[in-house]
């Protein structure tokens, strides 16, 4: 199954990977309307420290701790694709007590939110891995 | 190959999925004394609060049983087990013949006697959804209500009906809140919100008798109730096990393969006890994610896979009124401490190792320290001093993260 895997090598730290990743998952259809004046709530996001970067989203894990864990059954794997029903969930954050990435967050609604690999945005492909300028981000089979 | 599961719940979830993941034919059966599609008890106090509902709160979707080949035997509750016979003897004189039994029975609510309790008539415990909508039936907004437990399930209850009643009454005998998983100023600090909140506490006293609707502490003060919920505990249901033999502390005890001592015969869930690593000590962990994960093993090593149960230790991720908690491990060694107004967080350390934490408010990828439990890294493969200020992968060896993370390795 394809992922999305990252290469801190080439990482340059410019973020772009989260504005895209906030703009597929708005539903808006202007990048500039979803983004103005908003505090975005990537599903992936950047690490960086003393020249080091790197963007962390979910690993769609084989044995994934979220799913097991999820008290609701809102998180389940679908064809190889972790994915959250919003509307089960009740954000108790056991999947963020779980994740070993950190790459579980939540927004103001209440429900947490990860990494579909754009199953579920327009365009259905990673926007993350489209958005980034320098390669780091890749979607492949591996 | 035949499958029987008595309970209903996580465990048994996880069961019929570690089964089905290795044997995709032999037929399930699950034995519940309630009548009701598995549904996930953690949930009752969000249905009070109206953030699920019934079709929401169902643990899998309507289709669970039917995709797995699951027949169910609902309303029948089991009262023996025959190992001779390979037998489960159900109270309507039923009898179920088993290959490979899990025994998921979970824990019940925990009443110790206490003067007069027989003259209150609306008591109720939290545990179940029937003990739920019986609670609904008597909710209003002139109701007082008295919780005797704040515990996990006591405040949980306060916070899912605070907005259905009048006024809520806290009692415990604990001077702290939530004692079984934070220390005293983690208790603190959640106390105040929960005071906040318009919760009345108190603290550090007890019931000495009821009367129909009012109680007396200890001091002697009377409180006046219309309702009151019982949440003093509860206790693992093991007597089908241990009335046949099998080994057992205050839970069965269990390999890391889920099988008790009779051979056939598992156990998961909340009656049974785990290898905490992070204390090394064995005991319940009466979580759910704790559960579903056992059930799987157990079903897995059912249907003849080879799994082990090995990576335990206790951990909460829990809120109240918007005040987010996630605690794991055990409060043990050495203590590094980062607080300020929002949020507090305490790490504990002992040879080496994260042994546990507690975080309060900021709860942002706390996973990463309970990996780091879960898994026993040293804390000398990281860098301990980024790590202690905010949980990331920056703080592994790029080693780590590129196998993780997935760049190419070089």
């Amino acid at each position: 199954m394809k992922k999305v895997y990252v290469n801190e090598k080439w990482c340059l730290g410019c973020h772009l990977c989260e504005y895209y990743c906030a703009y597929a998952n708005s539903g808006e259809r202007d990048m500039v309307k979803a983004l103005t004046n908003l505090q975005i709530h990537p599903r992936i996001q950047i690490e960086e420290q003393n020249g080091i970067s790197f963007a962390v989203s979910c690993r769609h894990c084989d044995e994934p701790l979220c799913v097991k864990g999820c008290i609701t059954g809102a998180l389940t794997k679908q064809d190889g694709v972790i994915v959250i029903d919003k509307d089960k969930c009740v954000g108790c954050y056991t999947c963020i007590l779980s994740c070993p990435y950190g790459a579980i967050s939540h927004n103001e609604t209440g429900a947490i939110q990860k990494c579909e690999l754009c199953t579920k945005t327009a365009e259905g492909v990673p926007q993350c891995v489209k958005g980034c300028p320098n390669g780091a981000i890749v979607f492949e089979e591996r | 190959m035949k499958y029987v599961i008595i309970g209903n719940s996580a465990a048994a979830a996880g069961a019929v999925e570690g089964i089905r993941g290795i044997d995709k034919s032999s037929p399930i059966t699950i034995i519940s004394k309630e009548k009701y599609h598995i549904y996930s008890r953690p949930l009752i106090s969000y249905y009070l609060c109206g953030k699920t509902d019934l079709q929401r709160m169902k643990y899998r979707p309507d289709d669970f049983y039917e995709k797995n080949g699951c027949s169910c035997l609902f309303g029948e509750a089991a009262i023996k087990i025959d190992k001779g016979k390979k037998a489960v003897l159900l109270e309507s004189g039923k009898e179920v013949e088993y290959d490979k039994l899990l025994v998921a029975t979970g824990s019940s609510p925990f009443v110790p006697p206490i003067k007069g309790l027989e003259k209150v008539n609306k008591k109720f415990t939290f545990m179940s959804l029937d003990d739920a909508l019986a609670l609904e039936n008597e909710l209003g907004s002139e109701k007082k209500v008295l919780i005797v437990g704040a515990g996990l399930i006591g405040l949980k209850c306060a916070e899912g009906i605070k907005d259905r009643v009048g006024e809520i009454t806290v009692i415990d005998l604990s001077e702290r809140v939530l004692s079984s998983i934070l220390d005293s100023e983690g208790s603190e600090r959640v106390k105040k919100h929960l005071e906040s909140e318009g919760l009345k506490l108190i603290l550090g006293h007890t019931v000495s008798e009821f009367d129909e609707s009012s109680a007396v502490t200890d001091s002697g003060e009377k409180i006046d109730f219309d309702i009151l919920v019982l949440a003093l505990g509860v206790r693992p249901n093991i007597s089908l096990l241990t009335e046949i033999g099998a080994q057992a502390g205050r839970g069965i005890k269990t390999a890391d393969s889920m099988e008790t001592s009779i051979e056939g015969i598992f156990c998961a869930g909340d009656c049974c006890e785990s290898h905490d690593v992070s204390s090394d000590q064995d005991r319940i962990l009466a979580l759910l994610p704790n559960a579903y994960r056992q059930g799987e093993i157990a079903g897995i090593n059912m249907a003849g896979g080879n799994a082990g149960f090995d990576r335990a230790i206790p951990m909460n991720a829990i809120g109240f009124f918007g005040l987010h908690i996630i605690t794991a491990g055990t409060y043990d060694g050495e203590v590094f401490e980062k607080s300020d107004e929002k949020s507090y967080k305490k790490l504990f350390c002992k040879d080496g190792y994260l042994v546990g934490y507690i975080m309060v408010g900021n709860v942002e990828k706390a996973g990463i320290y309970t990996s780091l439990i879960q898994n026993r890294i040293p804390l000398s493969d990281i860098d301990f001093g980024l790590i202690f200020e905010k949980p990331s992968l920056m703080a592994f060896s790029r080693k780590y993260r590129n196998e993780k993370l997935g760049g190419r390795i070089q």
